[in-house]
């Protein structure tokens, strides 16, 4: 075994916790995100897309699965997936803020999916060579899942932002208003050093350059502008929420929160 | 909104197939949009591992109205198919 494989056990409590925060952190926002899409289901313009974005769903619900099942463990108090993803109300959620935002209308969807897409396409990436082996093996998972899913959406952002007028202004008006969430995306806090130190996730100041890199590119190809950058006032990794996590949470948690134990 | 789109046939290669076969059809408003339309729709199951698509209008097909002069003169020459020949009992497989 290499000097970088990562033990566990050999760690202490604090880095545990963070260890457990940051898996946790990358699961939840893949299930908020998951939900999200999932309430396109019937709903979406077409056929097709209704399809596709159901299909971008369960590939982030998958990903969720594995990674809150992981951060269980990691967490060593007993709980599952399911434990995780019902019985935790919003502040114990540590999604990325601009995760759980409302759908809007399709190209305001668009634009939230794409810049995660964005987002996750390089964290999936740095975590292949992760010093945590099982972490390592979810991101080559979810990275072929994940290209597909920015295929998509950066399809989509450019068809509908170089597309008709109507449809330009709409997502020009949805970048503009989701783009005060992206600064979120890459601020490191003690968390992700302690990650980054152990070697366990990359370093977020080398992935921003790239994931702003990715977004120019495609806003060029989408003939959109790129809003200012924004001070941000969102914590969703720290439990801090808008408050429409909270509505999303009583709908996917219902069945769970009302009928306790309740199994298919 | 699929009203305005395109029809697209789409072709699909299974894992142990060697050709490509016709699967369905679908609306998308472009060549890029049929492939992944053609993925979320007709790979779902696992199966494909290639996709053809391409434009309906695009498809030249026989008119049915002919079809009697077109394959009715077929009808009366069985003798086209190889099975009026005694096969040699050492032969296993043809």
């Amino acid at each position: 075994m290499s000097a970088r494989t990562y033990a566990p056990n050999e760690r202490d409590p604090a880095q545990q916790e963070a260890h457990f925060r940051y898996v946790l952190r990358l699961g939840d926002t893949s299930l908020v995100l998951g939900q999200r899409l999932g309430e396109w289901v019937g709903h979406a313009p077409a056929l097709e897309e209704d399809l596709g974005l159901a299909n971008l769903a369960l590939d982030l619900i998958g990903q969720a699965r594995l990674l809150l099942t992981y951060a269980g463990e990691l967490e060593g108090r007993g709980r599952d997936e399911d434990a995780l993803a019902f019985l935790r109300d919003a502040p114990e959620f540590a999604n990325l803020t601009l995760a759980e935002q409302p759908n809007g209308d399709f190209g305001h969807t668009i634009v939230r999916q794409w810049l995660l897409d964005a987002w996750q396409l390089e964290i999936y990436e740095g975590l292949r060579v992760s010093a945590d082996t099982r972490l390592g093996a979810i991101a080559a998972k979810a990275i072929k899942e994940t290209r597909y899913h920015h295929r998509f959406s950066s399809g989509w952002l450019i068809r509908l932002g170089d597309g008709t007028q109507e449809s330009h202004d709409r997502v020009q008006a949805a970048l503009d208003s989701l783009w005060r969430f992206t600064a979120e995306l890459f601020a490191a806090d003690d968390v992700d050093e302690r990650m980054k130190a152990a070697a366990i996730a990359p370093a977020l100041t080398e992935l921003a350059p790239r994931w702003s890199a990715r977004i120019d590119e495609d806003l060029r190809a989408a003939t959109l502008k790129r809003p200012a950058a924004q001070p941000y006032p969102w914590h969703g990794r720290r439990g801090v929420h808008t408050e429409h996590l909270g509505h999303m949470l009583t709908e996917m948690q219902h069945l769970q929160r009302t009928y306790p134990g309740v199994r298919w | 909104m699929s009203e305005d789109w395109p029809l697209y046939e789409v072709f699909i290669r299974s894992r142990s197939g060697l050709e490509h076969k016709h699967v369905g059809s679908l609306h998308a408003a472009d060549a890029r949009m049929a492939i992944e339309h053609a993925r979320d729709v007709y790979t779902r199951r696992q199966e494909g591992v290639s996709i053809w698509v391409m434009r309906s209008a695009d498809i030249i097909a026989s008119d049915p109205e002919e079809a009697d002069s077109l394959f009715e003169p077929a009808r009366d020459k069985v003798y086209r198919h190889p099975t009026f020949y005694a096969i040699p009992e050492e032969v296993k497989n043809l």
